[in-house]
């Protein structure tokens, strides 16, 4: 294998195992917040409860994120060295502003957070709490700018000609609010909501099943549950609305998503399907016209298809993006139709009385997860043969220093270092949810620990 | 070009980057010299007390690696993408170190199992040990030169980054920070590991003496280029001057029991080192062993005029930001470690 298909194996699987992380973190922090706003609100011990359990819970993933987050970071530098000349003058600027607004507003209050319980007053924990919180959508914020910008550059010039060229900024907030760059923030923000909310439902859902903290899990279960079924409503409009901007702004990729290969025809929305590369033809279940409905409210009006692009401007991987977008798709539709069933239930007074539905979402909490891998390489497949859409070629971006043995090697590393680091993760998320939340005194504190260390120094006084 | 109260854009951001730097050399460094420490300690309870030393704030400290980096990329494009490909593998270690330390921190007190907690004790003073070294080892070949030709690429085989000169920066380096770290844990403990701990932050002082003194002989005598800055204006040696005197005013503070002050001055040193560093360097950014033309000098790599007016101005509102909340988090948490059940 080259080294162009190795760093992108390297990039997709170092950036796609850290993509589990974040949206759990964006997630559960939003249900932590509300969390620690119906303690404050209620003055009820067992929403405190609650946050301090998920604080545990989150403590682990917010752990591996960063861990695995700056290898993205680096890798620009390390792997994609014509790109990373190519696009500095422009992505510098989000990653920077994402450095400083956002990444060190998360993790300055992330200490208080998880060690300032018994130090900082209730309201100041829940300012912490909100900042972190902000800090993960703000994170978001500006990595979705850059990646926007890579899909549907804006607010640029191009200096220079060949190897030398490289976009030069001309207008910040162009940049910023480029074309796509507001439909996919709200998609991903929603996704990641969806993550972190599924992943408390599960949880809380084994505990109902196994009549563990019933009246904690009651309340909890009904905030997250809350917190889903609007998030995957919402989904449905910003997906809609992202995939309008994607047929406006990068019609190849839309003709790759839904299997579309005729130049200029009426097309159809595939529910389930296979698409045949070499002969040019989708098969499967499908709403012909659907396609062209649902972007321009007419069965009738033609699309353009893969075949009005030349074929080095057509995304290869044709089949594999296909089934990515109709996965995302898909498990949307489940998730609103689950949510929505679940609500009903629950207005009925039998939301915790059905076990079948309560199972279902102990295993749903895998659904949001793969939703957003399966988006994401959608998204990044749908792209190429571009790494900036229309203006780098992915083969042209690669740092010309390395070599192939030097990726073998840090795939290699990598793959063994993860592989431990997810199994560890497993572990220790099942240990935190088999031990479940601690029950609290008012105070707060365990005297016993303390003593432990009393002992020691062998005097009582700090 | 644009300038900014005389001094052009660049030069800010060459500032910009080292403060970043510096700040990340400073908080993490302790971090990673308590880390360094961490196999000397013996029983359990004092283990645990070290790693709650920098618990609350290790996470917060790495920050600065990431904005660091960030600013790199974003000011100097052609650095980051010369620098960081043409030190693939000790960047690749460096990042695998980071993500071990991160986990051993997390994962050591979950299980009470000593082989458990043994492990991750291994990996966490191993992985910090390097993490520093690492760190020395690409500055060292950013002082002596890096093979960068046409294009500014490295030239040659990709193991040319291990020669004497940066991995005696390497050793300093780790040096350096074990004894900042061990000064950071004497203020965080007390009763016999706080013993422990002084004999500990004496022997990494002489340790970091005795490295530094050879570093900076050989620098005198085999690369002749540092020099060149101050031999065109003598006034900086006001530096290395101020530098010696922090250095040795570490040792007189400590011994006197008034670790607050003696913390501060090897910050300062830590910071003061790192001015050297620049003023060495200025206006290049990384030496071409090939050609003094491939030197990758702040003018020739950095981003547009239009880029850094923007990003000087985020620097400029996010700065005061994260001081003020880095400040609240580490008041929050001042005095002696006690442990709770929050603890790790």
């Amino acid at each position: 294998m080259d080294v162009e298909i190795l760093s992108r194996i390297q990039f997709a699987f170092t950036v796609a195992f850290h993509y589990i992380y974040p949206p759990l973190s964006i997630g559960l922090g939003l249900v932590m917040v509300a969390m620690e706003g119906m303690y404050l609100y209620t003055h009820q011990l067992v929403y405190k409860q609650m946050a301090r359990f998920w604080t545990r819970i989150f403590a682990l993933t917010f752990g591996i994120g960063v861990a695995t987050g700056i290898v993205m970071e680096f890798e620009f530098g390390t792997n994609w060295a014509t790109y990373s000349r190519y696009v500095g003058d422009v992505f510098g600027s989000a990653l920077a502003a994402e450095g400083i607004f956002a990444f060190a507003l998360e993790s300055g209050f992330l200490g208080v957070l998880l060690f300032g319980w018994n130090r900082v007053s209730p309201r100041m924990h829940f300012l912490a709490t909100l900042g972190v919180w902000l800090g993960s959508m703000f994170s978001a914020v500006w990595i979705v700018v850059a990646n926007s910008w890579q899909q549907t550059p804006a607010g640029y010039h191009i200096v220079g000609e060949g190897l030398q060229a490289r976009a030069e900024i001309t207008d910040f907030w162009a940049m910023v609010f480029n074309p796509s760059s507001v439909d996919r923030l709200l998609h991903v923000w929603i996704g990641a909501f969806l993550a972190g909310a599924f992943l408390v439902l599960s949880v809380h859902a084994w505990y109902l099943l196994h009549n563990r903290y019933v009246e904690l899990s009651q309340k909890a279960f009904r905030i997250a549950l809350a917190v889903a079924a609007v998030s995957a409503l919402a989904q449905l409009f910003t997906g809609h609305h992202s995939a309008e901007g994607v047929a406006h702004n990068q019609p190849a990729k839309l003709a790759a998503l839904e299997g579309h290969f005729d130049s200029l025809a009426v097309a159809d929305m595939y529910l389930l399907g296979w698409v045949d590369k070499k002969r040019e033809q989708t098969y499967g279940l499908k709403v012909p016209g659907g396609l062209s409905f649902l972007l321009h409210q007419d069965f009738k009006t033609p699309v353009r298809g893969l075949r009005a692009f030349p074929a080095n401007e057509r995304p290869g991987a044709v089949n594999t993006i296909f089934q990515f977008y109709h996965l995302m798709v898909a498990i949307g539709m489940f998730l609103i139709a689950l949510t929505l069933y679940a609500v009903w239930q629950w207005w009925r007074g039998r939301l915790f009385s059905q076990y079948w539905l309560l199972w279902v979402f102990v295993w749903s909490v895998i659904l949001p997860q793969l939703a957003n891998q399966a988006g994401w390489f959608a998204a990044e497949m749908g792209r190429q043969p571009w790494v900036v859409y229309g203006l780098l070629r992915t083969s042209d971006a690669l740092s010309k220093a390395v070599t192939a043995n030097q990726v073998w090697f840090s795939l290699i590393m990598f793959t063994l270092i993860y592989a431990l680091l997810f199994a560890l993760f497993l572990y220790l998320l099942n240990k935190k949810i088999q031990h479940g939340p601690d029950e609290l005194l008012q105070e707060g504190h365990r005297p016993l620990q303390e003593g432990i260390s009393d002992w020691w120094v062998g005097k009582k006084k700090y | 070009m644009g300038t900014f109260l005389g001094i052009d854009y660049p030069t800010w951001w060459f500032l910009v980057v080292g403060a970043l730097f510096s700040g990340y050399a400073i908080l993490d460094g302790f971090d990673l010299g308590a880390g360094a420490l961490h196999l000397f300690f013996r029983k359990e309870e004092s283990r645990r007390i070290a790693l709650n030393a920098i618990g609350p704030v290790w996470d917060g400290n790495e920050v600065w690696l990431v904005i660091g980096g960030g600013a790199l990329f974003a000011g100097f494009p052609v650095v980051y993408a010369s620098l960081f490909s043409a030190m693939y593998m000790p960047f690749m270690l460096f990042l695998c170190m980071l993500i071990l330390r991160a986990v051993s921190i997390e994962f050591r007190s979950k299980e009470p199992m000593l082989w458990w907690r043994r492990t991750w004790d291994v990996v966490y003073s191993v992985s910090s040990i390097m993490l520093a070294f690492l760190l020395g080892v690409v500055l060292g070949n950013v002082l002596k030169g890096v093979a960068l030709g046409a294009d500014f690429t490295l030239q040659g085989h990709w193991l040319q980054f291990l020669s004497p000169y940066p991995l005696m920066v390497g050793i300093t380096t780790v040096a350096l920070f074990a004894m900042h770290g061990a000064i950071y844990l004497a203020l965080k403990t007390q009763g016999r590991l706080f013993t422990r701990v002084s004999l500990l932050m004496r022997k990494s002082m002489i340790f970091f003496m005795v490295s530094f003194g050879i570093v900076t002989l050989y620098t005198l005598l085999y690369i002749p280029h540092l020099t060149d800055n101050f031999k065109q204006s003598p006034t900086l040696f006001i530096v290395p001057l101020a530098a010696l005197l922090s250095i040795a005013n570490v040792p007189r503070l400590a011994s006197k029991g008034r670790y607050m002050y003696a913390f501060l001055f090897s910050s300062l040193t830590v910071a003061l080192l790192l001015v050297l560093v620049a003023i060495e360097l200025y206006p290049v950014l990384v030496f071409s062993s090939v050609s003094e033309q491939y030197s990758l000098t702040i003018y020739n790599s950095a981003s547009s005029t239009k880029s850094l007016g923007i990003m000087l101005l985020m620097a400029a509102i996010g700065a005061p930001l994260v001081a003020a909340y880095t400040l609240f988090v580490f008041w929050t948490f001042r005095g002696k470690v006690k442990l709770d059940d929050s603890s790790y």
